[in-house]
């Protein structure tokens, strides 16, 4: 046995991996798969998950606004408590990113992939014993999609031409064709409720591994097992108990005195003395969000694309990922898309600090004076330190950055997206289909870049609809660099969502998907007592 | 400064109530009395009511100003959250806002309606006690209010009781040993304390009595189904650092107060009396040191309920300070104006009982001349 196949037993042993995640890097490692389930058998077997037993999560993220419709879920806290009660029709494999069936249990595309029909899941009961129907599958759709709907899931929905039914079957109609349909139903808007949520969006019924028991908007909420689960791989704890902590400090306290089981967002700059708990593990996950320095590339001086290049080349990523994220994370290439992505186009040579080019492309752009950058630190954690970083390592190139802090209040609404020059974030989309789609498509609400460039807006519409897998990637890797070398991103890093739990909690996976387990931290791991 | 308190009272409200509010002619008409009397003619009820009976009217003419005073803050809120960036539906959905998204929030709310129809309306519903639904999480703001309201004074309650008999006692103690080793103790350590950001003694505390030694609750989370005894115990720590935190400045004035009456001479009569030291502090001069005294002990408790928020944070505890922040952050107008309110409310309550009970005191203030 090799060592890395070592090594990926003994995470199983450890309760790290499940059988989905062994086989899945096993298999990349060149396992054949009957040899790689043998592997998992014999390593699974010190740690068949357990049922029963509290689990306490003190996560940060909650406010006394948040509200119960799952529409409405904004904050990481009602990320996490709309997964434990709820379904979605598909969600994503935690390893490829690939659609897998949740309350849809097959799915089959038209040719021109723009008719999807969904075989909706049979014996399904809703907490409060109804049974699941495709009525209820349309309505919630519908809710999501109307004009009048006040969804996060709007913008993801409004492909959708139309929603029926066909017997017991879910027909979507789209506008145009598009192969990632399924993928964009694991939306965590697009709970599943009892005809739609119509009759009362907060009502908190869903088809969930977990019960509501009782919720306080930006305090507390707790749920109970629930016992006529469709699912047996998951639920494992007989209750869970969600704490508001938008204290980094008291989540850690709370870890190490061992009053709860998992905190999130463990900033960085601690997580190397949280280490040294022993009763504590550190959970860092490759995710696909990314923090950016944004340029309006059709607003001057920004709109010269030698200025734009020289101050790509003076971006120090490497010094940036080390000291804003304490090197959990990896380096961006000035494409919003990373590995975590199907269909990442691979060997795009990967920029590096370089202030002599910068310097050059600076004296080609005939621009002179400084630049004004605006930072906040909602941006992203540690924004303002990355921008005085910046300056530094553009000085060095001859570029004279000006940092200019915003309050953070207000930031979303004055600074990004309106502002030249700015700091941001973005969240990982499930396709790069919709990444590409919602920030460089020139039509775009959040086309922060403003990118505008019809060549580009074509390449994205024909690679949504072709199906052959080889011609897709390679218009992927068209736009990529069309988006590296002449867009107004400055992408230095990707950022690992880093979160901490007690060594009692087994069976954590790791998910590309989004942050703490891409929210089914709960329902996917037990407790050993 | 806090000496001033009473004394200065009517003077304010007399400038402050000359203005617009309907109750104005009544009150300037009461400052008039007690300040010159109006006319010899006819002697109105009022100046008949501050003759007779001095406190009633007082108490009568605060009543009055709060209303103003309240109404005045309700404008000032919505003024304030009027002008920060961004309305509602812009704040409450982000970086995921979409123009539709907006649209529809917009118009959901009304908030497409012009700013004073708005105020007007919050206006006409509050007046009948109704403060309408959080925007957010349209639950009913009263509903959820009074959960926050009622953790935060179980808080500010325990943190008081325990806080100012320790105050005002080690203050006496202070004046005792004066200069000596107990008084130099007190000193720095309350002086610590307060030196101390509040969030960093919360810490502390945490890092000794939950994390290391393990004795402590944490965090300090209280919901409905705990019993009594499980809501003490989890408000030991963030009590203990209130307490820590408002110590210093009650106890200073305590003693700086007292220090003032000991040097007058009818303490020195009650010396070479031949009286014990602790009994003529406890006896003699506390009493006429009481009106700063109480002004300091009501600053402190309005900021035991409206400041805390840093400690509710650190503490992860349920109170209104964490409560109206975030409706803040999100412009959700009903909860910030409701919370405003009642602060403002508790600030206003609190100095009015503290004026009056510097008064009943000090029988002078009540005649002023």
């Amino acid at each position: 046995m090799t060592d890395y196949t070592k090594y990926l037993t003994d995470q199983v042993s450890l309760g790290k991996m499940n059988r989905r995640e062994f086989m899945g890097r096993a298999a990349a490692f060149g396992v054949t798969l009957a040899v790689a389930g043998t592997m998992f058998d014999t390593a699974a077997k010190a740690q068949e998950p357990k049922r029963g037993g509290n689990l306490k999560l003190g996560l940060e993220g909650a406010a006394a606004t948040d509200s119960k419709d799952p529409a409405k879920a904004l904050s990481q806290f009602m990320f996490v408590v709309n997964r434990n009660w709820g379904d979605m029709l598909v969600e994503s494999e935690p390893l490829t990113g690939q659609p897998v069936p949740a309350l849809a249990e097959s799915w089959e595309p038209s040719a021109d992939a723009s008719t999807w029909t969904f075989n909706i899941r049979k014996g399904v009961k809703f907490h409060d014993g109804k049974e699941l129907t495709v009525d209820d599958v349309i309505k919630t759709l519908q809710r999501h999609t109307d004009e009048k709907s006040e969804s996060g899931a709007l913008g993801v929905m409004k492909s959708i031409k139309e929603i029926k039914a066909d017997g017991d079957k879910l027909v979507l109609v789209l506008s145009e064709g598009n192969a990632d349909l399924p993928l964009l139903l694991t939306d965590y808007h697009l709970v599943i409720q009892p005809n739609g949520g119509l009759d009362d969006p907060n009502a908190m019924i869903g088809t969930g591994p977990f019960k509501v028991t009782s919720f306080e908007a930006g305090v507390r909420a707790t749920f109970e097992r629930n016992k006529d689960d469709w699912r047996q791989d998951r639920g494992y704890v007989d209750t869970v108990e969600m704490i508001a902590m938008n204290d980094a400090t008291a989540r850690i306290a709370a870890l190490s005195s061992g009053q709860v089981h998992y905190i999130n967002r463990v900033d960085p700059k601690t997580v190397d003395l949280l280490k040294r708990a022993p009763t504590v593990e550190i959970l860092s996950t490759s995710g696909r969000g990314h923090y950016v320095f944004i340029m309006h590339a059709n607003t001057a001086p920004f709109d010269n694309n030698d200025l734009r290049l020289a101050l790509k080349y003076a971006m120090d990523r490497e010094t940036m990922l080390e000291k804003v994220l304490g090197g959990y994370g990896k380096v961006g290439n000035d494409f919003p898309i990373n590995e975590t992505y199907a269909l990442f186009p691979e060997g795009i040579e990967q920029r590096a600090y370089d202030p002599d080019k910068a310097a050059f492309h600076y004296k080609k752009s005939g621009h002179s004076g400084s630049v004004l950058l605006r930072t906040s630190d909602v941006a992203f954690p540690g924004a303002v330190d990355a921008a005085v970083l910046y300056q530094e390592s553009a000085k060095k190139a001859g570029i004279e950055i000006e940092v200019k802090r915003e309050p953070g209040d207000g930031y979303w609404s004055n600074v990004w997206n309106v502002q030249p020059f700015s700091t941001s974030y973005w969240g990982g989309r499930p396709t790069q289909d919709q990444m590409y789609s919602t920030a460089y498509l020139s039509t775009a609400d959040w086309n922060d870049t403003r990118f505008l460039r019809p060549d580009f807006d074509k390449i994205l519409l024909e690679a949504r609809s072709e199906l052959d897998e080889a011609k897709r990637k390679d218009m992927y890797r068209t736009m990529a660099m069309m988006v590296r070398d002449e867009g107004g991103l400055i992408l230095p890093m990707f950022n690992d969502f880093v979160n901490a739990c007690s060594k009692q909690v087994k069976g954590y996976v790791h998910d590309i998907g989004n942050d703490m387990s891409n929210g089914f931290v709960a329902t996917r791991v037990w407790l050993d007592a | 400064m806090t000496g001033g308190g009473p004394a200065h009272g009517p003077e304010l409200t007399a400038t402050a109530a000359a203005g617009d509010s309907p109750q104005s002619a009544g009150v300037a008409g009461s400052v008039a009395s007690t300040g010159a009397p109006i006319s010899e003619g006819t002697p109105s009820f009022w100046a008949k009511l501050s003759k007779s009976s001095p406190l009633v009217a007082l108490i009568l003419q605060r009543l009055a100003l709060s209303v103003a005073l309240l109404f005045a803050v309700s404008l000032m809120i919505f003024g304030g959250v009027e002008a920060l960036p961004g309305d509602f539906a812009t704040t409450y959905l982000g970086q995921s806002a979409t123009p539709q998204a907006i649209e529809n929030i917009r118009k959901d709310l009304g908030l497409d309606q012009p700013a004073t129809t708005r105020y007007v309306k919050w206006l006409g519903g509050a007046l009948q006690g109704d403060f309408g639904k959080s925007w957010a999480s349209k639950n009913s703001v009263s509903e959820q209010i009074g959960k926050r309201l009622g953790n935060s004074l179980f808080l500010a309650f325990f943190a008081a009781i325990i806080s100012v008999p320790l105050a005002v006692g080690l203050g006496m103690l202070a004046v005792q040993f004066r200069n000596r080793l107990p008084d130099k103790i007190i000193n720095v350590v309350s002086l610590a304390a307060i030196s101390l950001p509040e969030f960093f003694v919360g810490y502390l505390l945490i890092l000794f009595f939950a994390v290391q030694l393990g004795v402590a609750t944490f965090p300090a989370t209280v919901y409905d189904s705990m019993t009594i005894g499980q809501r003490l115990s989890a408000i030991a720590l963030p009590t203990a650092t209130l307490v820590l935190v408002v110590l210093a400045h009650m106890m200073r004035m305590t003693r700086a107060a007292i220090l003032n009456v000991m040097s007058s001479a009818y303490v020195e009569t009650a010396e070479l009396k031949g009286l014990s030291g602790l009994r003529i502090i406890a006896k003699h001069a506390a009493p006429n040191a009481l009106a700063p005294v109480i002004n300091v002990i009501a600053l402190n408790l309005a900021y035991l309920v409206v400041g805390v928020v840093v400690v509710e944070v650190v503490f992860v505890y349920p109170g209104m300070g964490q409560y109206m922040v975030d409706a803040v952050t999100v412009r959700d107008m009903p909860v910030v104006q409701a919370c405003g309110l009642i602060f403002a409310a508790f600030y206003i309550f609190l100095n009015m009982f503290a004026d009056i009970l510097a008064i009943i005191a000090n029988p002078r203030l009540r005649h002023p001349r």
